[in-house]
C-alpha cells in the first residue's frame, strides 16, 4: 500500500518536473523581446494587435495596467452575465435549457472571470452548449491569462531598475492566450478524447439498460440518457488555466470527463503544470534560476505534506464501517479506506491526490467528492485554500501571490540579518508592506465575514446539508473556496440560492481584482526602484533555510487565521469520529 | 478613457471567437475525424440497439448480474443526465443507514456469503455513474451469480478476470472490473431468464 | 563644574526605573495609546472587559465576577508593562539631556557690535543672541551658543558635550574654527560668530534627539507597523467571527443531543484570545527598540540625527574611510635603512640618526629611534652638540645638521638630487632603485646625502593600526565593501590598501572626487557610508546615506553630516554600522517570537474556549492546564510577563556578532522563532501550576 502510494505520487511529480523545464522555458522566451514559433503565431498575434488598434511596442505604467486589465475583466463579467440571461433564445441550445436565474448568472459570470469556476448549477442540466463555450471556455481562457499578464507584470516590476512601466497588458493577455494556452488546451483536449472523454455537438444519447429497474413510483425505468456535448475543449482549459469549473455537475469525477487513470494523470498534471512551469520562467526571467527552483521547492513540500496527511486519512478510512464488518483493508484487489464518494478506477491515492494537487492549485475541479472525505482528509483541501493559494495557485496569481509571501518573508527574515528588507535586489518599503498586507488580509477577512454572516443567518444555514460540526465545515469550505478564487466544494452544501450566489460572487470578486490591483502597485513600486548588488550582507532568497521560512511563513500566515474556525469544524469532527 | 474602452472591447470580441469558437470546433472536428467513437460518448451497440457506454455504469440489483457501487443520482440511481455524489459526511447518520442498507440487500441476495464486504460495494460513488468495482468486489459476487445462473464460480471468476484492467502501464490508478461489460458477458454465455 | 556624560548606565537604574514607571501611569492617555494600533486594541479590551466585570459585579454576567476582573487587571498590566519599556528607554535618554541642559543654563554673553574685538561690547542674554552676531568669550566663560572662531586662539573644555575631559584647541580658519555652544574657554579668548538661533543649537537639538521630544517613526518602523497592524486586523476578525461560528456550534449540538450543556464563548474569552493571539510582545517593545538602538549610539558617544540614519546604519554597503587617522596611526615612521652601494649601513643610520636630532615630527623621532634600536647608536643630545641645525623650509624641502665639517641632509628624492647637482654630484642609481622600490611599496623614500656622498635611503611607512586587517575581513564577510580615501599617489595607496586589507581604495583624492565615488556607487544601488570633518568634506557628508562628522570638524561638516562623533574617531564608523544593524535584527527577531508565540496559546485558550460545547476538544489541552479558566488566565499572564521580561533584550539589543547574513539569519531563528514556539509552553504551564498552587484557580 505504501509502495503504490510513492509510485503513484512520484510518477505525478516526476512527470510534473520533467515538464517544468521546457514549458518554463518556452514561456521566458513568450514574454520576452522575440516570441518563439514567430512563423505560426506571428502574423495572428500582429493581426490581434491591429484589430485592437494597439501599439505593442507602448508600455503602460501600473496604473494603466490596471485599468486595461479591470477594463477588460469588467466587459467579460457583463458578456457572461448577459449570454446566461438569454441562453434560450439563443443557438447551440439543443436541449432547449431556460434562462439563467439572475443571482445564479451573476454568481457564475464573477465565479469564471475571477479565475473561481466555483460552480453553483450543474452543468449538463443548465448551461446551454452556446453558454458553456461562448461564455464560460472563453472565461478559462482569459481569465488565465488575466492571472499570467499580472504576474508578468510584477517579474518585470521586479527586474527592472528605475522604470515607470511594467509592460503592455494587451500583448500580455494576447500572449498568454495565443503561445501557451491554446496550443496546451488544443493538445490536451485531444489526448483527452482518446481517453474517451466526449466531444460532440448531439445532445444527449438514449441507450437501453441490460436491467431495467423500478422508482420510487413503482413505474419501471428501461433507458437510460446520458448527457454529451463539447466537453473535451473545455475540460482540456478548465484544467491548464486552474479553473475547475466542470462540464458535468460532478466535475472530474465523472466517467464522460475523465475516464481512465491515464486521463486523470493528464487531468492532474495540468492543473500545477502552468504553475509550476512559471517558478521556472520566473527563475529565467530575474537572471537566477535557482529563486524559481526555490519558490517551487516551497510549493511543492507544502502540497507533498498536505497530500501526507490527506492519503493517510483517507486510506485510514472512517471506523463506521469496520464496526459493520466491512473490509476497508487496502490490498491487490481493491483500495480499501473511506470510498464514499470516490470512484474505483482513482482509488483512495489518486483521488486524495487530486484533492490536495486541485486545493493547492486554485483549480477546484474534483475527482471525488470533498464532502465525503474524514474530516482530516477534508481539512487538508479546506487549508490549503486558506493559505492563500500560493502553493501553485492559479496561472500567475499562484506564483504572484507566493512573490508577496516571499516579500513579506523577506521582511521579518530581512531585519533579522540587521538590514532592512530587500527582495531580488529591491527594497521592501512601507509602500509595498502596505500592499502586500491588503493582499494577505483580503481573503482570510473576506473567508470569516462570509461564514460568520452564513452561519448566522436563516438563509444560511437553510441548505447545509450535513448535521453537527460538519456542516459548519460545509460552510467554512464554501467561504474559502470562494474567498481564495479556488472553486472547490463541499458538494453538501446547497449554494444554488440567491444567499450563496449573491455573497460568494461578491466575495470571489473581491479577491480576485483587489488583490490584482495592490500586485500591480507593488510592481509599479518595485520597477521604480534600484537594484541593489548583492552581497554577503544581502539574504540570500534560494537556499533551504529561505524555503524552511517561507514555508513558516506561509503555513503561520494562512494557517493561524484559521485555527479557531478550524476546530470548530473538522478538528472536532476528527475527534468525534475517533470517540 | 477610450484608448481603454476600445482594445478592451475588441478584445473580448476577439477572444471569444478564437477561443469560443474556432478552439472547440477545431477540437471538434479532429476529435469526430480522429476518435469518433470516443468522442460520441464510447457507446455499446448490440444488434443496433444501444446498450450503454462503456464509461457509465448502470444500476443492477438482480442476483444474476453484478453489482456495481451505490448511486446516489436522482430520482433514480445512475442517472447519467445528472451526476451526482451522495455528499454525505463521515459522521452524518444517512451514510451509516445506506451502509447498512446496502449490506443489508448484499446478505440478502446471498445469505450464505460470510465473506467481509469490500469497503467500494457499500459506499457511493462520486459521480454516481462509477462503471466500475475493485476486483475484490467482484469475487464477493461470484458465488451469488454463479448460483443465480447455474454456472460454476469458477465459469464466473474466469469472466471476471477477463474483465478486469490492471493499473495503466502497471503504475496508475487501481485494478477494476467494469460491471456493465462483465453483465453483458454474462448475458452472452447464458441469458437470464 | 564639570558633568560628564555617564556611560555604561546598568539596564535598572533606580535613577532611571522609578520615573519611568512614573511616565508609564501617564502613557495611559488615550490619545498616546491610539499611536500605536497593536497595544491600542489591548487598551480598548482592558476597557471592554472591565465594563464587563462590573456588569458581572452588579447585575451578574456572562462569567464570575473574579474570572472577568483576572483578565481586565492583567490586561491593564499588559498595558502597563508595554508603557514601562517605552518609558524606560526614554528614560535613559532623559538622564542624558538633563546632564546636557545643566550645560545650557542661561549664559550671559558679550556681544561685539562687529567682529572686531575692540569694537563696542554689550553684555546680552544668549537667548537674545540671533545667527550672524558677534560674541567675545575670555578663559572662564562659558560660550552662549554654537559658532565659528574668527579671531583667536583658546583651549576649550568640550566635556559637557563629549565626555572627554582633555580641553581641544580651537582657533580661527581651517578646520579647527567650530565651538559648541556650552563648552567652556579654558584659556585666552575668542571672537565667535554665532552660527545657530536659540533653540536650533547643536546642544538644543541633541538634546531633542536624546529625549525622543522629534522622534519620529523610521521608514523600516512604519512598514514594520503596517505588517502587525495586518496581523492585529486578521486576529480581530478571526476572533470577533468566532462568536457566530460558536453560536453555530451550539445550535448544531443541540440539534444533535437537546441534553448538552453548551453555551457560546463567552465575550471576555474572546477578547482574552484576541489579546494573545495579536502581536503584543513586539507591539509593545518596538518604540523601546528604537529609542534604544538612537542610545545605544548615544553610549558610544555618537549623536544620531535622525533614527532614519541609525537604520540607515545598518543597511551600509559601502564605507569610505579616511586612510590616516583611520586606517593608518596618523603619522609614518621610519621602517628601514638602505644603504648605497659601497656605503656601511651604520654610516647611513648614523648620519640619519644625526640629521633628525633637532627634527621633532613623528616621522624625526621614529628615525632616530630605529637607528638606536636596531644599531645600538644612542640619541646624541642635540643642544650638546657643537652643530648647526638646518631646519625643514617649504623652499628647501629637507633638513639635516652640519656637523664637524660634515653637511649632511635628508629630503625627498627630487630634493636631495637638487642638493647633490648643487655638489656636482649625481644620485646613484642604486639609490634611485631603493626609492623607486619603497613607493611602489607604499611607504615613503627619505634620502641621505652627506655632502656629495649619496648615503642611502630611509624607508618612511603608514603604520596600519592593530587589528584593521581583521576588522575589515568582519565587514566583508556582513556584505560591506571598505573603500580607503587617500591624498596619496595611486601606487603608494595600492601598497597600503593591500596591507589594511580593504577592498577597493581612492588616491589622490578631492573633495570632488569623493562626491563622484560616492554619486557612483548610490546609482548602482549602494548605501554609502563616510565620515568627515573639514569643510570641504560637506558636499560628500551631505551626500552619503550615513554621514558621521567628527566633532571636531567644522560647523558646515556637522550640519552635513546626519550623525556625530563626539569622541572624533573616524573608526567608530564601524561601530555605528553594527548598531544599526543590532537595531534591525532586534525587531526582527522580537517580531518572529511574538508570532511563534501564538501556537501555544491556541493550545491554550482552544479547547478552553469551547469547553462547554465540545468536552472533546480537551484533547488538545496538551500541556495539561487545570480548568478552563486557569488556562486563559494563564495565557493572559504569560502575554504580559514576557513583555517585561523581554524589556532588557529590547533595551540591550540581540546579540550581534559580524557574520554572514545566511548564518546570522539561521541562528537568530534558532534562537527566537524556535525558542518563540517553546517558551510559552513551558511559560503558560508554570504559571498555571503557580496559580493553582496558590489556590487561586
Amino acid at each position: 500500500m505504501i509502495s503504490n502510494i510513492i509510485i503513484q505520487i512520484g510518477s505525478f511529480l516526476l512527470v510534473l518536473l520533467a515538464c517544468v523545464i521546457p514549458l518554463g522555458r518556452y514561456m521566458a522566451k513568450v514574454y520576452g523581446e522575440t516570441p518563439p514559433m514567430q512563423r505560426v503565431f506571428g502574423p495572428i498575434e500582429r493581426l490581434i494587435y491591429r484589430l485592437l488598434g494597439i501599439d505593442a511596442k507602448t508600455e503602460m505604467n501600473w496604473k494603466h495596467y490596471a485599468v486595461a486589465l479591470l477594463g477588460f475583466n469588467g466587459l467579460g463579467l457583463l458578456l457572461l452575465y448577459g449570454l446566461q440571461r438569454i441562453q434560450v433564445w439563443l443557438p447551440l441550445n439543443p436541449q432547449q435549457l431556460p434562462a439563467i436565474s439572475a443571482d445564479s448568472a451573476f454568481n457564475t459570470a464573477a465565479s469564471f472571470v475571477s479565475n473561481t469556476n466555483w460552480q453553483g448549477y450543474a452543468g449538463e442540466t443548465t448551461m446551454s452548449y452556446l453558454t458553456q463555450m461562448l461564455g464560460l471556455t472563453v472565461q478559462n481562457f482569459v481569465s488565465a491569462a488575466t492571472g499570467m499578464a499580472v504576474l508578468i507584470g510584477l517579474i518585470r516590476g521586479i527586474t527592472r531598475r528605475s522604470s515607470s512601466t511594467i509592460g503592455n497588458f494587451w500583448v500580455d493577455l494576447t500572449r498568454s492566450t495565443l503561445y501557451i494556452l491554446l496550443p496546451l488546451a488544443l493538445t490536451l483536449s485531444l489526448v483527452l478524447v482518446s481517453q474517451g472523454v466526449v466531444q460532440t455537438f448531439n445532445a444527449s444519447q438514449t441507450v437501453e439498460l441490460l436491467q431495467p429497474i423500478g422508482n420510487a413510483d413503482g413505474q419501471t425505468i428501461s433507458q437510460q440518457t446520458i448527457a454529451l456535448g463539447p466537453a473535451a475543449s473545455q475540460i482540456a482549459i478548465k484544467q491548464l488555466g486552474t479553473n475547475g469549473g466542470g462540464f458535468f455537475n460532478v466535475n472530474s469525477a465523472h466517467p464522460l470527463e475523465n475516464p481512465t487513470p491515464l486521463s486523470n494523470l493528464f487531468e492532474l498534471l495540468s492543473i500545477v503544470l502552468i504553475p509550476a512551469a512559471l517558478c521556472y520562467t520566473f527563475g529565467i526571467m530575474v537572471g537566477d534560476k535557482r529563486q524559481g527552483w526555490a519558490i517551487l521547492a516551497t510549493m511543492t513540500i507544502i502540497l507533498l505534506g498536505f497530500t501526507a496527511l490527506a492519503v493517510g486519512a483517507e486510506q485510514a478510512g472512517n471506523p463506521l464501517y469496520q464496526k459493520l464488518g466491512v473490509d476497508d483493508h487496502a490490498s491487490a484487489l481493491q483500495a480499501g479506506g473511506n470510498m464514499e464518494g470516490k470512484e474505483t478506477r482513482f482509488g483512495i491515492v489518486n483521488s486524495a491526490l487530486w484533492a490536495t494537487v486541485t486545493t493547492a492549485a486554485s483549480n477546484g475541479s474534483v475527482n471525488s467528492m470533498h464532502d465525503s472525505y474524514t474530516p482530516l482528509g477534508g481539512l487538508a483541501p479546506m487549508v490549503l485554500m486558506q493559505l492563500g493559494e500560493v502553493v501553485f495557485g492559479g496561472v500567475g496569481s499562484g506564483l504572484y501571490g507566493m512573490l508577496i509571501f516571499a516579500i513579506i518573508t523577506v521582511f521579518v527574515a530581512g531585519l533579522m540579518v540587521g538590514r532592512t528588507p530587500e527582495y531580488l535586489g529591491k527594497k521592501i518599503e512601507a509602500f509595498e508592506m502596505k500592499m502586500a498586507a491588503l493582499i494577505i488580509l483580503i481573503p482570510c477577512v473576506t473567508t470569516l465575514l462570509i461564514t460568520a454572516i452564513a452561519v448566522s443567518s436563516d438563509a444560511g444555514k437553510a441548505t447545509v446539508f450535513n448535521s453537527g460540526a460538519h456542516g459548519f465545515s460545509e460552510v467554512l469550505y464554501a467561504a474559502t473556496s470562494a474567498a481564495n478564487n479556488n472553486g472547490s466544494a463541499f458538494a453538501g452544501l446547497g449554494a444554488n440560492t440567491p444567499f450563496y450566489n449573491t455573497w460568494l460572487g461578491i466575495a470571489m470578486l473581491v479577491s480576485r481584482f483587489w488583490l490584482i490591483v495592490p500586485t500591480l502597485a507593488i510592481a509599479g513600486g518595485l520597477a521604480n526602484k534600484k537594484l541593489i548588488p548583492q552581497s554577503a550582507g544581502t539574504l540570500p532568497t534560494h537556499t533551504p533555510l529561505f524555503v524552511g521560512l517561507l514555508i513558516g511563513v506561509v503555513l503561520i500566515v494562512g494557517a493561524l487565521t484559521f485555527i479557531p474556525a478550524l476546530a470548530l469544524g473538522p478538528i472536532v469532527e476528527h475527534l468525534l469520529m475517533s470517540l | 478613457m477610450r484608448t481603454f474602452l476600445r482594445p478592451a472591447l475588441a478584445a473580448i470580441i476577439i477572444f471569444s471567437v478564437l477561443t469560443g469558437i474556432i478552439y472547440p470546433a477545431l477540437v471538434t472536428v479532429i476529435a469526430q475525424v480522429a476518435f469518433p467513437s470516443q468522442a460520441n460518448g464510447s457507446l455499446i451497440e448490440q444488434a443496433g440497439v444501444q446498450r450503454g457506454s462503456a464509461l457509465v455504469g448502470q444500476q443492477f440489483d438482480q442476483a444474476g448480474y453484478f453489482w456495481g457501487r451505490l448511486s446516489a443520482t436522482g430520482p433514480v440511481p445512475y442517472n447519467a443526465a445528472a451526476s451526482s455524489g451522495s455528499n454525505y459526511g463521515p459522521l452524518n447518520p444517512s451514510l451509516a443507514e445506506a451502509v447498512q442498507a446496502r449490506i443489508d440487500a448484499l446478505k440478502a441476495a446471498d445469505p450464505s456469503n460470510q465473506l467481509p464486504i469490500p469497503v467500494d460495494l457499500v459506499t457511493a460513488s462520486a459521480s454516481g455513474l462509477d462503471p466500475e468495482i475493485s476486483p475484490a468486489a467482484a469475487s464477493y459476487q461470484v458465488q451469488r451469480v454463479a448460483t443465480a445462473r447455474g454456472l460454476t464460480p469458477s465459469q464466473i471468476q474466469q469472466l471476471v478476470e477477463q474483465h478486469t484492467s490492471q493499473p495503466t502501464l502497471g503504475i496508475l490508478g487501481e485494478p477494476r472490473v467494469n460491471v456493465l461489460q462483465l453483465n453483458m458477458a454474462l448475458d452472452q454465455i447464458k441469458a437470464l431468464d | 563644574m564639570n558633568h560628564t556624560l555617564p556611560k555604561n548606565r546598568s539596564l535598572f537604574d533606580r535613577a532611571i526605573v522609578g520615573p519611568a514607571l512614573k511616565a508609564a501611569v501617564l502613557k495611559f492617555d488615550p490619545r498616546l495609546q491610539v499611536r500605536n494600533p497593536v497595544m491600542f486594541v489591548v487598551f480598548v479590551g482592558a476597557i471592554f472587559t472591565t465594563g464587563l466585570w462590573l456588569q458581572a459585579l452588579i447585575a451578574g454576567g456572562e462569567t464570575s465576577p473574579n474570572f472577568s476582573l483576572a483578565i481586565a487587571g492583567w490586561l491593564w498590566l499588559t498595558l502597563l508593562f508595554a508603557n514601562f519599556a517605552e518609558a524606560m528607554a526614554e528614560g535613559r535618554g532623559k538622564a542624558q539631556a538633563d546632564t546636557l541642559r545643566q550645560s545650557r543654563r542661561d549664559v550671559q554673553a558679550i556681544k561685539l557690535s562687529s567682529a572686531q574685538r575692540t569694537s563696542k561690547q554689550t553684555t546680552v542674554a544668549a537667548s537674545a543672541l540671533r545667527k550672524g552676531d558677534y560674541i567675545l568669550v575670555s578663559a572662564g566663560e562659558t560660550i552662549a551658543g554654537d559658532g565659528d572662531v574668527i579671531e583667536g586662539v583658546a583651549a576649550v573644555d568640550e566635556s559637557a558635550i563629549t565626555g572627554e575631559s582633555a580641553p581641544v584647541i580651537r582657533e580661527s580658519g581651517g578646520d579647527r574654527s567650530a565651538v559648541t555652544g556650552g563648552t567652556r574657554v579654558l584659556s585666552d579668548w575668542l571672537v565667535v560668530q554665532i552660527s545657530a538661533n536659540p533653540g536650533e543649537t547643536f546642544l538644543d537639538r541633541m538634546i531633542a534627539m536624546v529625549e525622543g521630544a522629534k522622534r519620529q517613526k523610521t521608514p523600516n518602523e512604519i512598514a514594520l507597523n503596517i505588517l502587525l497592524t495586518a496581523l492585529t486586523i486578521i486576529f480581530l476578525m478571526a476572533t470577533a467571527t468566532l462568536l457566530p461560528f460558536s453560536i453555530y456550534s451550539v445550535a448544531a449540538v443541540k440539534a444533535l443531543d437537546p441534553s448538552s450543556q453548551a453555551l457560546p464563548i463567552t465575550v471576555t474569552a474572546l477578547v482574552a484570545l484576541l489579546v494573545c493571539l495579536i502581536p503584543t510582545t513586539i507591539g509593545g517593545l518596538l518604540s523601546a527598540i528604537g529609542i534604544a538602538g538612537m542610545d545605544r549610539m548615544i553610549q558610544a558617544n555618537v549623536i544620531a540625527m535622525s533614527g532614519r540614519a541609525v537604520e540607515a546604519a545598518g543597511d551600509v554597503d559601502v564605507l569610505l574611510l579616511d586612510k590616516t587617522g583611520t586606517i593608518t596611526l596618523g603619522n609614518r615612521q621610519a621602517t628601514n635603512f638602505l644603504p648605497a652601494a659601497g656605503v656601511d649601513i651604520r654610516e647611513l643610520a648614523d648620519a640619519a640618526q644625526l640629521a633628525s636630532l633637532a627634527d621633532e615630527t613623528p616621522e624625526g623621532r621614529s628615525i632616530v629611534l630605529l637607528a638606536n634600536e636596531h644599531y645600538q647608536i644612542g640619541e646624541r643630545q642635540a643642544a650638546k652638540l657643537d652643530a648647526e641645525f638646518v631646519a625643514f623650509t617649504a623652499q628647501t624641502r629637507m633638513s639635516g645638521i652640519n656637523i664637524a665639517g660634515r653637511q649632511i641632509r635628508k629630503g625627498a628624492v627630487d630634493a636631495i638630487e637638487r642638493y647633490l647637482r648643487e655638489q656636482q654630484s649625481v644620485l646613484p642609481s642604486d639609490v634611485r632603485a631603493n626609492v623607486e622600490t619603497i613607493a611602489r611599496a607604499g611607504g615613503t623614500p627619505l634620502v641621505v646625502a652627506d655632502g656629495k656622498r649619496a648615503l642611502g635611503v630611509i624607508q618612511l611607512k603608514d603604520i596600519v593600526k592593530g587589528g584593521m586587517k581583521e576588522r575589515f575581513g568582519e565587514l566583508r564577510r556582513m556584505g560591506i565593501k571598505t573603500v580607503m580615501i587617500t591624498g596619496d599617489n595611486p601606487l603608494t595607496a595600492a601598497a597600503i590598501a593591500a596591507e589594511a586589507g580593504v577592498d577597493d581604495f581612492l588616491a589622490e583624492a578631492t573633495p570632488e572626487a569623493k562626491l563622484s565615488l560616492i554619486r557612483e556607487y548610490q546609482a548602482g544601488g549602494r548605501l554609502v557610508a563616510m565620515t568627515g570633518d573639514g569643510t570641504n568634506d560637506a558636499p560628500a557628508l551631505a551626500q552619503a546615506d550615513v554621514a558621521m562628522a567628527m566633532n571636531t570638524g567644522t560647523n558646515a561638516a556637522k550640519e552635513a553630516g546626519n550623525m556625530v562623533d563626539l569622541d572624533s574617531n573616524p573608526t567608530k564608523l564601524i561601530e555605528v554600522v553594527e548598531i544599526g544593524k543590532q537595531l534591525l535584527m532586534t525587531r526582527g527577531a522580537l517580531t518572529t517570537f511574538s508570532i511563534a508565540n501564538d501556537i501555544a496559546k491556541y493550545f491554550a485558550i482552544i479547547p478552553a474556549a469551547f469547553a462547554s460545547t465540545y468536552p472533546v476538544l480537551n484533547k488538545l489541552n496538551i500541556m495539561g492546564l487545570a480548568s478552563p479558566e486557569s488556562a486563559i488566565i494563564s495565557a493572559v499572564i504569560f502575554n504580559a510577563l514576557i513583555i517585561v521580561f523581554l524589556i532588557p533584550l529590547a533595551l540591550r539589543g540581540v546579540r550581534y556578532r559580524a557574520v554572514a547574513a545566511a548564518q546570522a539569519l539561521r541562528s537568530n531563528l534558532l534562537i527566537y522563532g524556535l525558542g518563540g514556539l517553546i517558551v510559552p509552553f513551558i511559560g503558560i504551564k508554570l504559571i498555571d501550576l503557580l496559580l493553582v498552587g496558590l489556590g487561586l484557580v
